[in-house]
């Protein structure tokens, strides 16, 4: 995957009302995001490639690989509040699924009740803002974003140290293929 | 007879903050014009335009509700809430307020309380609408005079 040299973060912006959409979108473009918006958690599992039917357990974890080479979403930020799928099951099926969980989730809700928050954040959210949201909110959301690349370049890192010491330490190993 | 445009702008400046003043328009139509630049110049416009239009059908579907026989309370509670949202996204304090009362109503199942209740949300979105309209009048004619504003 090409890494580059500027990183402009992608978010995903999940809500049914157009106006908190188009609200979402420029606070967020403002932000110098590049945001992609849906208007129902079930067009948000599809774009982030997640299928969501019988074919569930064989085919979604292949659709997501799949998906993972073309849709790259650095956050998702969801309404709490819609009808079919909610924000909090949206939520779930990200944090259960092995190719999207580490995606950092916000969730947003015009209502202020502490029983919600409190799930959200315990299901791995990583903020729940009050809606409407406001510049001051979206400002938070960088920190999350760099935490989770420096994660995924730390991750990256351990992996290559770990090969490298399996090569210093087990000398006996023949080397049957040439260096690639 | 036409204005000047530092008329305009002096009239521009007394609506607005009667509006922000009589409670109809609250901080949050102030944080939607910080969010209007030159790149995208028309963002309260357009906002706007979508919640009348957003309203238009509310208000119809709950005039709707309530015609009913029985009134769909439940419905009508949840445009309300919907409403609700909306108006608080724009800054429409007023129209916000308003919606915040349905809610004992529609859970008593009050029909004369929720017709009350639409009355008074009829009133106040169709002073909102007309506050707004002469609002982007004044900016129109501002902008077409060559003029600016904040």
């Amino acid at each position: 995957m090409a890494m580059a040299l500027e990183t402009q973060f992608h978010v995903l912006a999940v809500d049914d009302s157009l106006i908190d959409r188009m609200l979402i979108e420029r606070l967020l473009k403002t932000s110098s995001f590049n945001v992609t918006t849906v208007d129902s958690a079930t067009k948000a599992l599809k774009f982030l490639g997640l299928v969501e039917d019988e074919l569930r357990n064989f085919e979604s974890s292949v659709a997501s690989e799949i998906h993972q080479d073309v849709v790259d979403v650095n956050l998702i930020i969801t309404d709490y509040c819609m009808p079919g799928m909610t924000g909090y099951d949206l939520l779930r099926k990200i944090k259960e699924s092995k190719s999207l969980k580490n995606i950092p989730v916000v969730i947003m809700s015009s209502e202020n009740v502490p029983s919600r928050i409190n799930r959200c954040l315990e299901e791995g959210a990583e903020e729940f803002f009050l809606k409407p949201v406001q510049q001051a909110d979206v400002n938070k959301l960088k920190p999350h974003l760099m935490k989770s690349k420096s994660k995924e370049e730390n991750e990256e890192s351990l992996k290559n140290k770990r090969k490298d010491m399996e090569e210093i330490y087990s000398p006996n190993k023949t080397r049957l293929r040439c260096s690639s | 007879m036409t204005m000047d445009v530092n008329q305009l702008q002096a009239k521009l400046c007394e609506h607005q903050s009667a509006m922000f003043h009589q409670g109809f328009l609250d901080d949050q139509f102030s944080q939607l014009q910080k969010l209007q630049d030159e790149s995208t110049p028309d963002f309260v416009l357009e906002v706007v335009t979508m919640f009348f239009d957003d309203s238009e059908s509310i208000l119809k579907n709950m005039a709707r509700c309530l015609e009913q026989v029985p009134a769909d309370f439940k419905q009508i509670d949840a445009y309300a809430h919907q409403y609700k949202g909306s108006s608080a996204s724009v800054g429409a304090a007023r129209v916000k307020n308003v919606c915040a009362t349905f809610r004992p109503f529609c859970e008593t199942k009050n029909l004369d309380g929720c017709m009350r209740c639409l009355q008074q949300l009829q009133q106040e979105y169709s002073l909102l609408k007309n506050g707004l309209q002469y609002l982007f009048r004044l900016q129109k004619d501002i902008k077409a005079g060559g003029g600016s504003f904040s």
